[in-house]
């Protein structure tokens, strides 16, 4: 039985961690600038084919590096361009900007790609085949869950020690206040947006090398389930997200795998599909957490002044 | 005191805490029918708290509000409050009844709010209108296919004759948010009076307003108590305005009340006078 | 004096618009009588065809978004109910087992089939009102379900909660155990669908391709339209503008919410049967929330809270996608050639480029909150205000 469990647990606290990662841009804008960032998962696959085109041309020691660069700097021009005019509009209008920008990314991926498939690159060490309890596997997997919490925890201290960081608590406290103080709320938003790509694009790189390629949609799903992981967690909180993330992965790895456990266990005889659920299982979850507690594990309540 | 008069409002010992704060301690009053009554205190007293809590909008960690002699609204400490409730009166109520604000709207209590809440992308005619919204008879397909062409005339001449009577027929179809302060509290008030309301329930109506406006609202709210027969329940800074047209006056001072009774008496009460009006004798 | 100026003027706006709509109904008839698909026009139908689909849709939207302010991204999903419940419902007895060719289909039943055994060709059509009207109830039943939890969140709660729960549906369409209803995650197709609408008078043939969606789409409309300038759309409006004001003066959030949410879902769920019969085929893959984000643009084009507005932003939506900027996918638009840019996609990407721009700097969109018949009016206005 044992045995059974175990690859997709493994496997699933592997995507959990890539979830965290992507989770973190959600859970950070939404704690600043009350918007759902839904471009956040199509810059992640953004990441992604930059990866393919680039390390067609140029060696992975550059290609790695540029690719963050640029993906931190696409994310940075979406605040720039689309968000930042709108900082005084409806916060609908906003979430609307984020819904077209996020359109147009997607267009602008199916018109360069045309649609098609396109291999991720095989990056050395990480793809590599490893045996762990008995199981063959990519080190990726093992290693990614270790890589997101080593990042979150220099996430935290950034934000728990740093001029930045005590801002950017701030500024999600309460937006006006700050503003009073003398904050720089762009400075403050900018690097919100820097820090959310980069770990998107780290995340996209663990991400790809488990999967046979990218394509324009390729971001949409994890883009939506990471955000689930963010309200999961309690949403504006980092560590909520990162645990909220890791329950996805596993929840949904588990799913996927559940015919074959049952099976094995004799519980069923047939396959019942419940792998078609896997997506699906996440945004139940979702609903269940809002619809009983709907500030999340780790959210805070707040209550609206009449 | 009217109290010849049927009680039309009646809050038992009312508290309200939030967390450990307790924002209204042990509060009671009551109102007879036709009367003006007066809640003050000084900023962060907990008026507004109370008013929240009598018109639905918080339910009450503990106590008791009837209305027109019904139990509308009752509360006990419980789950977490059970441990943490600060007050008094622990166990002299048992029930649980919290009606949503529109329950109590229907009952007959209709308010006005702090920061003027008028429905911005409306005009003067159709705030007054969806006002009537409450008295429909129609449901959704009658309303939507016309069957309810008489009752919808009907309620459209109501709101006209409203808004002639508070007297802002000429900017009938101007935007409520484009009027001047002083209509648009005007404005606030008919939109209550729309609901046709037992008690009307004003919290600041003057705040924000120069002595002249001040001294029209008086007279505007004699006006309507008359004219509508009415109970009028308000919170108020200005002390004119109290002093002028309320029959009687609760003082609240942090979460408490520490005074009632009729304008002369409040004014000659010693510990009213050190929590507020000593304050702006000051002034 | 004024008051029955109103009621007069409200009389007389809405005989103008009945004029107006049934004017547009003769030429969409006359067009689908005289436009071959040899034609170069023939764009034109399917603009209308589609266009009538995504208008109902959008519309719809914006009764939910615009008009009671619950930001709701559930539409593909409601959408999805609607075509797979007219499709399943009208899929001739001949057809299924070739449709199922997987399982063993478990309704074995056509409203178009059963009903025109009793009355004849008449009653094909009634066969296909009924499953369209049949698609509308459970879409709404759905969002009924979905609308007791959800409806309580704020926002952009509400928002992520109503996608998540069309990701949910398009999951449990595509199960493989309820194959012999929905028939797992193959399509549906054979069933009743608008290029095989035509009307046999003696020995002329009508063609109403285009009109019977047309006119299902009009039909909708008027009534969503009734419904807003009711005391109802009033409520609405008001939950929209202030939600503690309208509790305050009495109006039940719960339950106007929800009114608000399974009528808009009624004819989501209809706009997903006329999307089946327009294209003929229904495959739950197809309604991913991307389809709504699509509906939402459409909206935001035309001008959240305008009817209008959502009508022409989906009609310009879909003959800028599908007709006037295809030019940019095949090589030559406007004349210039050029295969090098002008290839697959590019389409969609100058058109979210154009999308960018109004939902940056024309946030109001094409027609802002006004409906058309405002803007008659204030001319009328402005024309008395000069004779003055």
């Amino acid at each position: 039985m044992a045995k059974t469990i175990l690859p997709y647990v493994i496997s699933g606290i592997s995507v959990g961690g890539q979830y965290a990662l992507i989770a973190i841009g959600y859970t950070m804008v939404y704690g600043i600038l009350r918007l759902i960032n839904f471009a956040h998962g199509d810059v992640f696959m953004v990441a992604g084919l930059m990866m393919v085109y680039m390390a067609a041309s140029m060696p992975l020691y550059i290609a790695i590096p540029l690719m963050i660069i640029l993906t931190v700097f696409l994310g940075f021009m979406i605040e720039r361009v689309a968000y930042r005019p709108l900082r005084t509009a409806p916060r609908m209008s906003v979430m609307i900007s984020a819904i077209g920008v996020s359109y147009l990314i997607q267009n602008l991926a199916l018109y360069i790609t045309g649609g098609l498939n396109k291999n991720y690159p095989a990056i050395p060490w990480i793809s590599d085949r490893v045996t762990v309890f008995g199981m063959e596997t990519s080190r990726v997997t093992i290693i990614t869950p270790f890589l997101t919490i080593v990042l979150v925890v220099l996430l935290v201290l950034l934000i728990n020690h740093t001029k930045i960081g005590m801002a950017m608590r701030a500024v999600s406290l309460n937006f006006e206040t700050s503003q009073l103080m003398g904050i720089r709320i762009n400075n403050v938003i900018s690097a919100t947006f820097i820090i959310g790509t980069f770990l998107a694009a780290v995340g996209s790189m663990l991400f790809f090398t488990n999967y046979p390629g990218v394509v324009p949609t390729s971001g949409a799903m994890p883009g939506l389930k990471a955000f689930v992981a963010a309200v999961f967690g309690g949403i504006g909180s980092i560590p909520g997200a990162v645990i909220g993330a890791f329950i996805i992965g596993i929840a949904e790895s588990l799913i996927k795998g559940l015919d074959t456990i049952l099976i094995v266990h004799g519980t069923i005889t047939e396959q019942i599909g419940f792998a078609t659920f896997s997506d699906a299982f996440t945004f139940v979850l979702l609903i269940i957490v809002l619809v009983f507690k709907p500030t999340g594990l780790f959210g805070e309540k707040t209550t609206d002044k009449v | 005191m009217r109290k010849d008069k049927p009680c039309v409002l009646k809050v038992e010992d009312v508290t309200m805490q939030f967390g450990g704060v307790v924002a209204v301690n042990n509060f009671s009053m009551e109102e007879y029918e036709g009367e003006i009554v007066a809640i003050i205190g000084p900023n962060g007293a907990g008026k507004t708290t109370a008013f929240n809590v009598i018109t639905g909008v918080y339910a009450p960690t503990n106590g008791r509000v009837s209305f027109n002699g019904e139990r509308v609204i009752e509360n006990y400490p419980r789950g977490k409050m059970k441990k943490a409730y600060l007050g008094q009166n622990a166990g002299k109520y048992t029930e649980h009844l919290e009606p949503t604000p529109d329950k109590l709207t229907a009952l007959g209590m209709a308010r006005t709010f702090q920061n003027i809440r008028l429905w911005k992308s409306m005009t003067v005619f159709e705030n007054v209108l969806i006002a009537k919204h409450l008295k429909r008879t129609s449901n959704v397909f009658s309303a939507t296919f016309g069957a309810n062409r008489v009752e919808e005339q009907m309620q459209r001449d109501e709101a006209d004759a409203l808004i002639e009577t508070v007297g802002l027929a000429d900017v009938r179809d101007e935007l409520a948010t484009s009027l001047p302060y002083g209509k648009q509290r005007r404005l606030e008030i008919a939109r209550a009076l729309a609901t046709e309301p037992k008690l009307l329930l004003l919290d600041e109506p003057a705040a924000g307003m120069n002595p002249q406006e001040t001294v029209e609202l008086t007279r505007f709210i004699g006006e309507i108590r008359d004219q509508f027969h009415v109970s009028i329940l308000l919170i108020e800074h200005h002390m004119d305005l109290v002093m002028d047209i309320s029959e009687r006056i609760y003082v609240l001072d942090f979460g408490s009340m520490i005074a009632s009774g009729t304008p002369a008496e409040i004014q000659q009460n010693e510990k009213v006078i050190d929590a507020y009006l000593g304050v702006t004798d000051d002034a | 004096m004024k008051t029955i100026n109103d009621s007069r003027n409200r009389q007389k706006t809405s005989w103008g618009s009945l004029l107006l709509v049934l004017v547009f109904l003769a030429i969409v008839f006359y067009l689908d009588q005289n436009i071959k698909p040899t034609n170069k026009m023939f764009m034109l139908l399917t603009v209308l065809q589609k266009g009538s689909v995504y208008a109902l849709a959008a519309v719809s939207m914006n009764l939910l978004n615009g008009y009671t302010g619950l930001f709701s991204l559930g539409h593909a999903g409601f959408m999805l109910i609607g075509a797979y419940t007219y499709a399943i419902f009208t899929i001739p007895s001949s057809a299924r087992d070739t449709v199922y060719q997987y399982f063993d289909a478990a309704i074995r039943f056509s409203f178009p089939e059963t009903f025109s055994n009793v009355m004849g060709p008449a009653g094909t059509a009634l066969g296909v009102l009924v499953a369209v009207i049949l698609a509308g109830l459970m879409a709404a039943f759905f969002a009924y379900l979905i609308g007791l939890p959800v409806l309580r969140l704020k926002s952009d709660y509400l928002a992520i909660a109503t996608l998540g729960f069309a990701e949910i549906i398009r999951a449990v369409f595509q199960w493989q155990k309820l194959g012999p209803i929905t028939n797992g995650s193959n399509l549906l197709k054979s069933f009743a669908r608008t290029s095989k609408f035509k009307l046999e008078v003696g020995d002329t043939k009508l063609v109403l391709s285009t009109f019977v969606p047309v006119l299902i789409a009009t039909v909708s409309i008027i009534i969503i339209v009734k419904l807003v300038n009711s005391t109802y759309g009033r409520a609405f409006k008001s939950i929209r503008d202030d939600e503690v004001a309208a509790e305050a003066m009495g109006i039940n959030l719960a339950r106007h919410k929800m009114i608000s949410f399974t009528v808009s879902s009624f004819f989501a769920g209809v706009s997903g049967a006329m999307m089946a019969m327009v294209l003929s085929i229904a495959q739950a893959s197809n309604f991913k929330s991307a389809m709504t984000y699509e509906i939402l643009l459409m909206v935001v084009l035309g001008g959240i809270g305008s009817i209008s507005g959502s009508v022409i932003g989906s009609f310009l939506f879909v003959a800028a996608s599908e007709w006037w900027l295809r030019g940019l996918d095949s090589g030559t638009f406007l004349g210039i050639n050029a295969p090098g840019v002008f290839r697959n996609g590019f389409r969609l990407v100058v058109f979210s480029i154009i999308i960018m721009i109004v939902v940056l700097f024309f946030r109001k969109g094409i027609m802002g909150e006004k409906e058309i018949s405002d803007l008659f009016r204030d001319r009328k206005k402005k024309a008395k205000g000069a004779a003055k």
